[in-house]
């Protein structure tokens, strides 16, 4: 098999992850990117989405980021993340609450430039909150 | 001589102070080791962070116009301190050996002629300096309204921070805090927050691993958003730290008080006790001399 590639995910308040992993999905401004091991030095923003570790320690894995950081280098995967909560112990409800509030917050903008940014990152919680409940 | 009844009041005064002080002590405590786990938890992030931006500010060296947060505004006249203390006292030295800090700095800084504006975090930070430095206070918090200290409220302080520093109202910002090294001891500590400072070992850390990073989108926009987001995690981390030391040192405080109470009493009982004995002999001698004298 192939090199595991070693993945940390940090937010503010703590060290989320630490493991080896085959596989890391990760929602770049630009698009999303896979990380394999050995992955070249790569330093991106994250919009808001979802973090999907494939063959960690603990299986397959999804983490919700709010946006963040990442870093690849030779040591590995690098994630800061503003806020971040693993897949299984997201409050659904909490989360629709809170999507509510940014709406509220894009309608009350005044300057466009701002409020289209907001509308771009509400847009993003959207699709992910939509697919953490098919899922 | 004191009267007994004097004796008894203070014994039982002093003894409810020490039930008092007791309780704080265990409440500080358990405090402790929650917020002591919360600094510990949070240390990652700010390291990692620091790292990141260390590599970044190493690789963008020499760049014909660096972002102000990263190289400063090349002036340093204005000063703002951010002086971060707890909201309540009865812990040591603790908020005073802060305040201490913050004001020879000030001295300091006045005697080179420069400007210094204050940021004041925690109740305490404000009652100890309102009297010298009230006209160049230009915003406070306190921690009244939030029970656990989480990153929006960091983020709410590093934002008034940076709208100040887009208003051009500072050039050098600090923050001073208590680090916490152990129950016993904690370290009044200055951190330079704009321009960033780097420890030396993070340097060459990143001078020795300065593989050429591709950025996406560019440098500049990482570095836009990277700066707050960095400043952001250095006032979490003072904030957190400043917790966990604050309930060190109201521990360590109130366990001497606790002891100094029991010494007290132990005093106190050994007076009444031989005050006692001496209003008994004295009434003893008192008889006898009566019964002989018939």
């Amino acid at each position: 098999m192939a090199d595991k590639l070693k993945f940390e995910l940090v937010s503010p308040e703590r060290l989320l992850l630490s493991e080896e992993a085959e596989q890391v999905t990760v929602p770049g401004t630009e698009g999303e990117f896979g990380v394999l091991a050995h992955h070249a030095p790569f330093m991106t923003a994250l919009r808001p989405g979802m973090i999907k570790v494939e063959g960690g320690e603990e299986g397959d894995r999804q983490v919700f980021v709010w946006g963040g950081f990442a870093e690849v280098n030779e040591q590995g995967l690098t994630i800061l993340a503003e806020e971040a909560q693993l897949m299984e112990d997201v409050d659904m409800t909490a989360l629709g609450q809170r999507i509510k509030n940014l709406e509220e917050d894009v309608a009350d903008y005044e300057d466009p430039q701002r409020r289209e940014e907001a509308r771009d990152r509400l847009w993003h919680i959207q699709q992910m909150f939509e697919a953490a409940q098919r899922g | 001589m004191p009267n007994l009844k004097d004796l008894q009041t203070r014994i039982s005064s002093v003894k409810s102070t020490q039930k008092i002080t007791r309780a704080m002590q265990m409440v500080a405590a358990a405090k402790l080791r929650r917020s002591q786990e919360r600094a510990e938890a949070a240390r990652p992030y700010s390291e990692r962070l620091a790292g990141v931006l260390s590599n970044l500010a190493a690789s963008t060296k020499g760049s014909p116009n660096p972002p102000p947060l990263l190289a400063g505004t090349g002036k340093d006249d204005v000063h703002l301190l951010v002086v971060a203390t707890a909201d309540r006292g009865l812990c040591g030295g603790f908020n005073s050996s802060i305040v201490r800090l913050a004001r020879e700095h000030i001295t300091r800084l006045r005697e080179e002629g420069k400007t210094v504006k204050l940021f004041l975090v925690g109740k305490k930070a404000h009652d100890m300096m309102k009297r010298q430095f009230s006209e160049i206070v230009v915003e406070r918090r306190d921690f009244s309204e939030v029970r656990d200290v989480g990153f929006d409220y960091a983020q709410s302080v590093g934002d008034h921070v940076l709208k100040l520093f887009n208003e051009e109202e500072f050039d050098v910002c600090t923050i001073f805090y208590a680090k916490f090294k152990s129950v016993v001891t904690q370290q009044p500590t200055a951190q330079q927050l704009v321009p960033p400072m780097f420890s030396d070992s993070e340097s060459e850390a990143a001078q020795a691993a300065s593989t050429p990073y591709e950025y996406e989108p560019d440098e500049e926009a990482i570095l836009t958003k990277l700066l707050p987001l960095n400043l952001n995690a250095q006032i979490f981390h003072a904030i957190l730290e400043n917790a966990a030391s604050e309930q060190g040192a109201r521990m360590s405080a109130m366990d001497n008080a606790t002891r100094n109470a029991g010494d007290m009493i132990e005093r106190l009982t050994l007076q009444f006790n031989r005050t006692r004995q001496a209003i008994i002999t004295t009434e003893l001698i008192e008889i006898i001399s009566g019964a002989e004298s018939l």
